[in-house]
């Protein structure tokens, strides 16, 4: 039985241990997800939401990007319909980020007093390249 | 032929049902005829589906553009070898996949398992018919392979620029093998808590096939990485992406798994955790499907989403209340043998080892499914990436290596203070030679060192193992030693089959510890520009704009950047990174732009080459350079685990276990031989 006890005190050991890195890594890193109106909303009611690292997922508004001449700066808008964010992304972004229609993007980063997006990273997926995409 | 592909699946459906109701009812054991029935219609099921498998392969080999699925994933102009694997590019096509395959495994189930689990066949047989029923259910009300048009299109789409890769035409095969394999453990479990014979018998019945599924998956798991590298061009080879994780979940488990089993066999403890790990494996293995399916977590794997998803989930959550049920009827029966004698036994290692293994799925799991748990409680939707994975598992994955090392040096039942002393000096030498080593070479990352450090232990472990085995062989035979080792390995396959995984496990954790080195830097270059990047190694590379090409391939233009690169500035050839358009066959665009990386892979450190672009049409070329320190490693380590993985599974050898359990040693025969 001493065995057996000793297993347990081992096995206590590493299921808090597991438990406690999960809950730890989750408050050091998770990130909101937020689409623009949610975003409005938090920023409306609680100021700190600004600069704070987030993720807001939201459709480019069509026409909207633009480059600079170097090709590593990159300025559009995204928008949920009914909210509508600028956003300054300094890097390369993926293949599927084009002009076309229905983009859906996340962007990461974080959201200045200035109003705009500045992106850490972007990440886009391309509405008409999959099967219909039914809304969540 | 799509007719006959429906009516097919519709035979495939019924059948299934009738078999599995006839299975569960019970009534065989005393009819055995109806036992041959049952097994004859897994066959009948097989037959069924391999007909509609052949009518989609017509379909798409033909350029039946009016089947939806043909049109929507081939084009006229498609590689011809990518039609063939377009079979599973797609939703609706790899559902017939599964279900064919795993009416493969299931006939292979009831033909190659030995006589001595005749009481459980029949109840494998339901098992297995149920799931093929459910996934052919999927494609007869969800999504069939077999829809046509209402108009015939001149021509395909064509399928996805970044599938069309030699890696992708195996990964998702591989990968499915490995979680649909998974399926016949699972069912042999069922059919052991079913009728209630839950000796060690199903478990010996299934040891080839839990290390079929291990390997596949294995195997699938690192071609996944492998495209993502080559065809992702974000540099890296795994991003704990949602459908990464999904395949890494039924590994963690199935590992443990194996591990576990050895417990039970040896000591006939572990009864429940074993059934309850072999029923965990498979849901997730569904649960993959699920997320890979639905979308309902998005991913940059995910090609195709829909409301298929639900299906799954469906299935998912009453497969697991039916399993869990019959487990927890059957739970007075499970009492272990024997209770854990010593701390320090193998039994103890092998014990954190499982809880280790689970608890980095579940922390994986965890972090996946937290986007969607945080909004179901809190209403907001919080997202985990990369950092949190990497924070969790790291510090867990390398208590794991270290009990790679451990776990083989420690006896069975308790290990002796003089076992001990024999078994771990020369280990720990290894283990500490290699930590003064990397200090005094100046490295400072913590995480690192102890990797390094581990692995020299576990390398330690192994070589001492394999070096005592020879030692005693031509001590006591007389063998040289190129004999005496490829004796010890072929008399003792599983042993030193498995020490050969464990240095393809050591391998993986030394070439994801040089991923903590690697170098990335992006440039604007005008041709005959020229950029510096320093390697972790100290040298420096200079990498100058050469120009960009155009012109026509296959199915596609290609603009290709050229770079010249020149190592402490002596010259070292040039590297070419492409930009793709892909085309129909009227030379319209389809798709956008894909990206072919520019790859020099060195036993040190790849060279990593993206063309991000041209600036306004001109010859000026966007770049990002990449440094990346031993990615070879990954894909030897890969190569290391597969021989190791089937030197465990060669049929023959171990003859004192033949002497003991030749049944056993048939079946293995019989398994792998038809699997070959």
């Amino acid at each position: 039985m001493q065995a057996g006890r000793k297993f347990l005190l081992g096995a206590t050991l590493i299921v808090v241990s597991v438990g406690f890195l999960i809950a730890e890594g989750v408050k050091q890193t998770g990130v909101y997800f937020l689409t623009p109106t949610e975003l409005a909303a938090k920023t409306a009611s609680d100021p700190s939401f600004y600069d704070m690292g987030l993720k807001v997922g939201a459709k480019v508004v069509p026409g909207s990007i633009r480059r600079d001449a170097g090709g590593r700066r990159i300025d559009f808008t995204v928008s949920d319909g009914k909210q509508t964010y600028p956003v300054t992304y300094q890097g390369l972004v993926p293949d599927t980020f084009t002009d076309a229609n229905d983009i859906d993007v996340v962007v990461e980063g974080r959201l200045q007093h200035d109003g705009v997006l500045h992106a850490t990273d972007v990440l886009a997926k391309c509405g008409s390249r999959y099967e219909a995409v039914p809304k969540a | 032929m799509t007719l006959l592909g429906q009516f097919s699946l519709w035979i495939a459906f019924l059948l299934g049902v009738w078999c599995a109701v006839l299975s569960f009812s019970g009534r065989w054991e005393r009819r055995p005829e109806l036992a041959q029935t049952i097994t004859r219609s897994v066959y009948a099921i097989f037959a069924a589906l391999a007909v509609a498998s052949v009518s989609l392969w017509k379909g798409l080999a033909t350029h039946d553009f009016n089947i939806e699925y043909v049109a929507a994933y081939t084009s006229r102009n498609l590689p011809s070898a990518y039609i063939f694997s377009a079979f599973w590019a797609g939703q609706k096509g790899s559902l017939l996949f599964w279900a064919v395959v795993l009416s493969i495994f299931a006939s292979a189930a009831q033909l190659l398992t030995s006589r001595r689990y005749d009481h459980l066949k029949p109840y494998v047989a339901g098992v297995t018919s149920a799931v093929t029923a459910f996934f052919v259910m999927v494609m007869l009300f969800g999504s069939s392979p077999f829809e046509r048009l209402p108009y015939t299109p001149v021509d395909g789409r064509g399928l996805n620029p970044q599938l069309q890769n030699a890696g992708m035409v195996i990964h998702p095969p591989m990968l499915y093998l490995g979680y649909i394999s998974i399926t016949i453990p699972f069912a042999f479990a069922i059919a052991a808590l079913l009728s209630k014979r839950l000796d060690t018998g199903w478990i010996q019945a299934i040891r080839k096939w839990t290390l079929v599924s291990w390997l596949f998956l294995s195997i699938g798991i690192t071609l996944g990485m492998w495209w993502a590298y080559v065809e992702l061009g974000w540099g890296g080879y795994w991003a704990w992406d949602p459908v990464e994780n999904a395949s890494f979940l039924p590994w963690l488990t199935m590992t443990a798994f194996l591990h576990s089993v050895m417990i039970q066999e040896k000591r006939g403890m572990l009864k429940k955790w074993n059934l309850g790990l072999i029923i965990g494996s498979f849901l997730l293995s569904i649960f993959g499907t699920f997320i890979t399916r639905s979308g309902v977590i998005s991913s940059v794997h995910s090609f195709t989403q829909s409301s298929v998803g639900w299906f799954f989930l469906g299935f998912l959550v009453i497969a697991g209340t039916l399993a869990f049920t019959l487990l927890y009827t059957r739970w007075p029966l499970l009492h272990a043998d024997v209770q854990l004698e010593a701390m320090l036994s193998r039994e103890a290692a092998f014990l954190f080892n499982n809880l280790l293994l689970v608890g980095i799925a579940f922390s994986v799991l965890w972090g996946t499914l937290f986007p969607i748990l945080s909004e179901l409680v809190r209403g907001t939707k919080i997202t985990v990436g990369p950092p949190f994975f990497n924070r969790v598992n790291v510090p867990l994955g390398l208590l794991l290596l270290g009990l790679t090392g451990i776990g083989p040096l420690i006896a069975w039942r308790k290990a002796s203070a003089a076992n001990l002393r024999r078994q771990f000096v020369a280990p720990v030498a290894a283990g500490s030679i290699t930590l003064v080593a990397l200090l005094a070479g100046g490295m400072r990352d913590f995480y690192v060192i102890v990797a390094f450090s581990l692995a020299g232990f576990v390398a330690g472990t192994v070589i001492q193992e394999f070096a005592r085995g020879v030692r005693a062989r031509r001590r006591m035979h007389g063998e040289s030693t190129s004999l005496a080792l490829t004796r010890l390995v072929s008399r003792n396959r599983r042993r030193y089959g498995g020490y050969i995984v464990h240095v393809g496990i050591l391998i993986y954790f030394v070439a994801f510890a040089g991923m903590a080195f690697k170098e990335e830097q992006e440039a604007t270059l005008k041709p005959g520009q020229s950029i510096n990047v320093r390697s972790p190694f100290g040298y420096t590379y200079t990498f100058t704009h050469v120009g960009i090409s155009q012109f026509e391939q296959l199915n596609r233009i290609v603009s290709a950047a050229t770079v010249e690169v020149r190592i402490d500035g002596k010259p070292a050839g040039v590297m070419v990174s492409e930009k793709r358009q892909h085309v129909d066959s009227f030379k319209r665009p389809t798709f956008e732009p894909s990206t072919e990386v520019g790859i020099r892979s060195g036993l040190r450190e790849d060279v990593y080459v993206v063309f991000a672009g041209a600036v306004n049409g001109t010859e000026e070329a966007v770049y990002r350079f990449n440094i990346n320190p031993l990615v070879w490693w990954v894909w030897f380590g890969g190569f290391v685990l597969a021989f190791g993985g089937l030197v465990t599974m060669w049929p023959g050898g171990e003859p004192t276990q033949r002497a003991v359990r030749p049944a056993q040693a048939g079946y293995g025969v019989a398994l792998v031989g038809a699997s070959e």
